[in-house]
């Protein structure tokens, strides 16, 4: 075990990747000599090449479609992008080419590349270097959509992303990156076994609450978890946000008879909204209690004084557990 | 050694407040970035250090009622719009007073009522928004012209190339200003764009450019004049380069180890407040008693900026629910959750 961000843990992930296959390259703004802003990239290009890694244009509409093209003839393109909400020039690649290629192709045409972003709040930034927008990726089938929540969970997921034959957006929880944890650099996705990044993990057992989070909320969860008083909380991370791991969060909603969705973005037809649609359909009748959600507001994300009240904090996830208990 | 600013036909008075313009844009900055490093100010901060003749010139050039788009880099283009500092000041420690009420922020800094739409930092995220503004220029026949500042960097996003090619055909008035420093944060402009003359690129549209040396605030205002007196009356946008440099890093944190410490040298010999102040000084010697009395207002000025940012109150946090909508419009998650 080594203990390392999961900045480190991202960019070690990309090396075991670059090594095994040379096909394997990286693109987008300032993410060689720089390392990318994050310095998620620090050291890649001096280590694999310009070639390998490049620095693109400021432009990423047109550095998504240099990705499917390069993916079209046989590169593993790693892309990235700045900050999530730059994404949005690119959305048109994404949605109309990226995400139906393949089936556009009747599967003859691969697509597998991955859409690095940092994402969601936390570091004092304004709206469109905050913003959680996965909700958009999950609702447009043919792509993928993972998230980490820890080292460990960004070590082998990246490899994962890289190793899939589908486009997958890969989003980083940007304000845990220079959070530390032990990582297992001699995991490898061979021996992953219940690690597997399609799977959910349950980060925490508990009978009483399923709490239900991804991304930076898993350790907010953790916390609460710890903090919880009488009240044992089960913690699941779902790692994948498409597909989704129904399987292990009806597995334990169905022990506990109460779930409490978190997440940062949005209310609103946000991710959440799926899930408790899922849990209504597939566990009504093991629920104790309404399904309750903590989430971002449905207002664009604010500016930096104000975003402690915008993201959902300790206290508000004990709040809904209090809430899901008194029934 | 740089070539002295020319003021030949410039009068004494208009030296002297561009001269007062790029000191009170550089002297905002360079305390802007002692307060962040103090901590005072949250975010992030793109500094205008070493641009400010661009901003200065080119706002001179503007009428009152004349609009601007700018960047993630807004605080130059603000004041020298007209944001005052107090109001530049609190909107970037997100105070209520703020310019924005707090709601914006340094990448969002702006005013309508000076005629400047808040800052857009998504990179060419304002070409395309200037197209509109200079459309109802045109349609209403008002008179008025929209200037739109981006950096080099701009250039490569696809907004810029359709902006452009819309508003060459529709003959809008537009001025296109872009700030060419060499770099888009730390890559340098000639890794991503085969002909690097900005200028040259955009003769693709029909668009008429100007190259001029950004360190200079009189060469800047004279090229916006021509430039302004072109687009308004009714012969289609027209583009200026100016060749500038930052001082600063690209933001908060930038180590600027992307280029050397010659070059940067180099430019700084250029300093727009330098070279003002010579050539005013050049022309006559008992200026400097004007000079010292303009460095202390601005002194002045900055301070009492800085106390009333200080003093001023942090938004409600309820604020953050508010002027969502125009209309009436329940917010579904605040209902539900805070009912
Ligand atoms: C669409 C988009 N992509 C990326 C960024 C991140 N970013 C902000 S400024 C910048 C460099 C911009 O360079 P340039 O346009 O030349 O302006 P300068 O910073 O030199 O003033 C980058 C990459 C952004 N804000 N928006």
């Amino acid at each position: 075990m080594t203990t390392m961000t999961m900045a480190r843990a991202i960019n070690e992930g990309l090396r075991v990747a670059m090594d095994a296959d040379s096909k394997v390259v990286l693109f987008g703004q300032d993410i060689g000599r720089l390392g990318g802003v994050f310095r998620v990239t620090d050291g890649l290009q001096k280590d694999f090449g310009e070639h390998r890694v490049m620095d693109a244009p400021l432009a990423e509409s047109g550095i998504v479609g240099t990705a499917i093209g390069l993916a079209m003839r046989g590169y593993r393109p790693v892309i990235e992008i700045q900050f999530e909400a730059f994404v949005y020039p690119a959305f048109d690649q994404i949605v109309s080419q990226v995400a139906k290629m393949h089936r556009r192709s009747a599967g003859t045409v691969r697509l597998p590349m991955v859409m690095r972003m940092p994402y969601g709040g936390g570091i004092g930034a304004v709206e469109h270097h905050s913003e959680s927008p996965e909700a958009y990726f999950v609702h447009t089938a043919g792509l993928r959509v993972l998230t980490p929540s820890d080292p460990q969970s960004a070590y082998l997921t990246i490899q994962q992303a890289i190793a899939c034959e589908d486009p997958v957006i890969y989003l980083e929880p940007k304000r845990r990156y220079w959070d530390k944890g032990e990582v297992d650099l001699d995991t490898t996705l061979g021996n992953t076994g219940l690690l597997s990044p399609w799977r959910a993990r349950i980060m925490r057992p508990g009978t009483d609450v399923s709490v239900i989070a991804y991304g930076p909320m898993v350790r907010t969860c953790l916390e609460a978890a710890e903090a919880a008083d009488g009240v044992a909380l089960e913690v699941i991370d779902l790692q994948s946000l498409s597909p989704l791991d129904l399987a292990t969060v009806v597995e334990s909603v169905e022990r506990t008879g109460r779930a409490v969705i978190v997440h940062e973005a949005s209310r609103t037809a946000g991710l959440g909204a799926e899930i408790a649609a899922q849990i209504a359909e597939r566990c009504f009748y093991s629920l104790e209690a309404p399904v309750q959600r903590v989430t971002g507001y449905d207002v664009p994300y604010p500016a930096s004084r104000l975003e402690e009240d915008f993201l959902p904090d300790l206290d508000r996830v004990l709040t809904a557990v209090d809430r899901v208990m008194e029934d | 050694m740089s070539t002295p600013i020319d003021l030949t036909g410039v009068d004494r008075e208009t030296a002297l407040r561009l001269y007062r313009q790029v000191v009170r844009l550089r002297r905002f900055e360079d305390k802007v970035y002692q307060l962040f490093l103090k901590g005072e100010l949250p975010g992030t901060v793109h500094q205008y250090q070493g641009q400010e003749a661009v901003a200065v010139g080119v706002c001179e050039a503007l009428a009152a009622d004349d609009w601007i788009t700018s960047t993630h880099r807004p605080h130059g283009h603000a004041i020298a719009k007209g944001v005052s500092m107090r109001a530049a000041m609190a909107e970037l420690y997100g105070k209520a007073t703020g310019c924005c009420g707090g709601k914006g922020g340094s990448m969002h800094l702006g005013d309508p009522d000076v005629g400047m739409v808040p800052a857009i930092a998504i990179v060419a995220g304002g070409v395309s928004v200037v197209s509109g503004m200079g459309l109802a220029f045109k349609l209403q026949k008002s008179g008025q012209v929209a200037a739109c500042f981006f950096g080099e960097g701009a250039t490569n996003e696809g907004a810029f190339h359709e902006g452009l090619n819309f508003s060459a055909v529709q003959k809008l008035p537009i001025v296109y200003v872009c700030e060419n420093n060499l770099y888009g944060a730390s890559t340098a402009y000639h890794l991503t764009t085969l002909v690097p003359e900005v200028t040259e690129r955009v003769k693709a549209y029909g668009i008429p450019a100007i190259s001029v040396d950004g360190m200079d605030p009189v060469a800047v205002r004279a090229a916006m004049q021509q430039a302004r007196e072109h687009a308004a009356s009714g012969h289609g946008p027209m583009l200026i380069e100016a060749k500038t440099y930052r001082f600063a890093g690209h933001s908060r944190g930038d180590a600027r180890k992307y280029r050397g410490r010659e070059e940067e040298d180099t430019w700084k010999e250029l300093d727009p407040i330098t070279r003002m102040r010579d050539a005013i000084l050049a022309r006559d010697p008992a200026d400097e008693q004007a000079i010292t009395q303009i460095d202390a207002e601005i002194e002045t000025e900055l301070d009492d900026a800085v106390e009333f940012a200080r003093q001023s109150p942090l938004p409600d946090a309820t604020l953050a629910f508010t002027d969502v909508y125009a209309d009436p419009f329940p917010i579904p998650s605040v209902v539900g959750e805070r009912s």
